[in-house]
């Protein structure tokens, strides 16, 4: 499990428009890598690639290579259907299925992988739901709807839900951004404990989340208005916040952006 | 006053003089404009309560004077004379054609309206989508007479090969056995032609709530590593359920009580002729035979036995309609 990303001059388009320039860099296994920067800088969509979906959005397709481990994502006979099942991803809203109860939820990715037999489905549900700290919340209400749970305790659902089908990679969008500190701390922590198994990428808004809980920091910026968004830099979290190389990062960090 | 410690100016200025603070000034419920609107909504309401009610009522108050003669039974008899001092009727053979010819309906219709509304939501690009859901909701506005005209001459003289080639190779089940019948006239071609007409509206609504799917459900479910396919049956089939549902009810309803296209269509039964069960077998629905005998209603005993098929037909509605709405709050908790 966790596996090593490396881009290498990645451009990501919307049909006609660059939204994304020129990215080259590596994610390390079992390590937590933030990308931060302001709002349409391209971080979301970039993140999107490294599962590809961005190709969900009409137009969306990108020139350049992904490589997980020695995989290529982007060579050709590669289905994004496999690609999405070995790099899961969490995002900004959670997103329960509304219909189905918790433990469905959890089950649906295994369903869809074809696992079969109850015995098999309830131990993945509670490891997975152990995995998320959410187990000792909701195990004697499993068969009640995932959406009756907390904004906090679905988000935690989602992630359970994501690491069921147990992918080398875990994405995630601003899965912090509609939740209350609380619940943001929990997140926290669990993104602490599962970095130990897998290898993770957040976006995030919030600086001191990616102080917190990051290893590496990567920083994107639009080069212009109405340019495509670029990657900065990337360097370990300590670096970014504390010395980072280029002026642009240590101003949108100390707040004197723009 | 304004020099005690946190006492501010708005403890002074208490909104419209003559009023203590909390007092409402009538904007939420009193003023003239929401009373009367409220009086209107409030008006229509009770409206609609009272001419369901006012129908049901006029039903069995016609109907009841003629059932009290009636010296057959009414649920069992197949027989239909009601004209006489021993009038004899029964709804059996109507309640059975109307029933089976609407399931038969249901059984093609909502099948295909649910793949067609899938299609063009989730499938077509969207040059195509836009054209096709134009296509089919005008499908929708063609008057049933037309079905029937089409139905008769056109698509009846192609379809009866088919039934004779099932009735040759497949005589042998009950249901599909020969009759007296020998046209197109049949209950199955009945519930084909209906399945045609309530299609556009199973998947006009169906297409409604698809394309209402959530993004979010619907990436949650490919971020899962779902295909397309998967996608549609994890997200958009279970968030769609309420909305097929009555999609459903509302063409079962139409079926139910489609009166022209089917009294042009079918083979009505002579009398005595001997029952069966065969889905190609003619007979009529509850408003083929009101509308085929329009002309009787000349005394209140022959009005009164169509108006009990009548009062039989709207009960059978009000039965449809119930369980769907049972069906759909039971999963409630499930679908917000």
């Amino acid at each position: 499990m966790a596996k090593r990303i490396d881009v290498s001059d990645l451009n990501v388009y919307y049909g006609a428009f660059k939204a994304v320039e020129g990215v080259t860099m590596t994610v390390e296994p079992r390590s937590v890598t933030a990308f931060i920067g302001p709002s349409g800088c391209g971080k979301s969509t970039f993140l999107r690639t490294l599962n590809r979906m961005h190709e969900v959005i009409p137009g969306g397709r990108v020139e350049g290579k992904v490589m997980l481990d020695d995989q290529d994502l982007y060579a050709s006979g590669v289905d994004p259907v496999a690609v999405r099942r070995t790099v899961g991803m969490v995002f900004q809203r959670p997103n329960p299925f509304p219909t189905m109860s918790i433990y469905d939820n959890v089950a649906a990715g295994l369903k869809l992988n074809g696992l079969k037999g109850k015995k098999k489905l309830d131990d993945v549900v509670e490891k997975s739901l152990k995995g998320a700290n959410l187990w000792n919340e909701v195990k004697d209400r499993l068969n009640k709807p995932g959406a009756g749970l907390s904004g906090g305790q679905q988000q935690r659902l989602c992630i359970a839900r994501a690491i069921a089908v147990e992918p080398q990679v875990l994405l995630m969008d601003e899965p912090c951004s509609a939740l209350d500190p609380i619940s943001t701390l929990a997140i926290e922590d669990l993104i602490g404990e599962l970095k130990s198994k897998y290898t993770i990428v957040i976006v995030t808004h919030n600086m001191q989340q990616a102080a917190r809980v990051s290893d590496r920091t990567a920083f994107f910026n639009l080069a212009a208005t109405g340019k495509p968004g670029q990657l900065v830099e990337v360097d370990d979290t300590q670096r970014i916040f504390n010395n980072p190389s280029v002026k642009a990062t240590e101003d949108y960090i100390s707040g004197r952006f723009g | 006053m304004a020099t005690v410690t946190g006492v501010s100016v708005a403890d002074e200025v208490p909104g419209p003089p003559e009023r203590s603070p909390l007092s409402a000034d009538g904007a939420g419920t009193r003023r003239l404009g929401d009373r009367l609107f409220g009086g209107a909504a409030q008006g229509a309401g009770i409206l609609v309560i009272a001419l369901v009610t006012l129908v049901g009522l006029f039903l069995l108050w016609q109907a009841v004077p003629a059932l009290a003669r009636n010296e057959a039974g009414f649920l069992t008899s197949r027989e239909w004379t009601v004209s006489g001092d021993h009038p004899r009727f029964g709804i059996v053979e109507l309640l059975w054609t109307t029933v089976v010819s609407s399931l038969i309906a249901m059984a093609i219709a909502v099948p295909v309206g649910v793949a067609v509304a899938l299609f063009i939501t989730q499938y077509a690009p969207r040059w195509l989508a836009k054209p096709a859901a134009n296509l089919v909701d005008l499908l929708a506005a063609v008057p049933s007479i037309i079905y029937g005209l089409w139905g008769l001459r056109t698509f009846g003289p192609k379809y009866e090969p088919v039934q004779t080639f099932l009735q040759d190779k497949l005589g042998a089940f009950p249901l599909l056995s020969k009759t007296s019948v020998s046209g197109s006239g049949t209950v199955m071609f009945i519930g084909i032609v209906l399945a045609i007409m309530v299609l556009p509206i199973v998947t006009a609504l169906s297409r409604e709530v698809f394309a209402q799917t959530p993004v979010a459900h619907k990436e949650g479910a490919l971020a899962l590593g779902a295909t397309r396919w998967e996608m549609i049956r994890t997200a958009v089939l279970p968030f769609g359920r309420p909305g097929v549902i009555s999609a459903s009810m509302l063409a079962l309803g139409r079926a139910l009580g489609e009166t022209i296209a089917v009294t042009i269509i079918v083979s009505t039964l002579a009398d005595q002729t001997v029952w069966s069960w065969s889905l190609f077998n003619g007979g009529e629905t509850f408003a083929s035979r009101i509308a085929n005998n329009a002309q009787e209603f000349d005394s209140p005993q022959k009005a009164g036995a169509f108006i009990a098929a009548g009062l039989v037909l709207f009960i059978l509605t009000f039965i449809v309609n119930a369980v769907a709405r049972i069906v759909i709050e039971r999963r409630k908790a499930f679908s917000e």
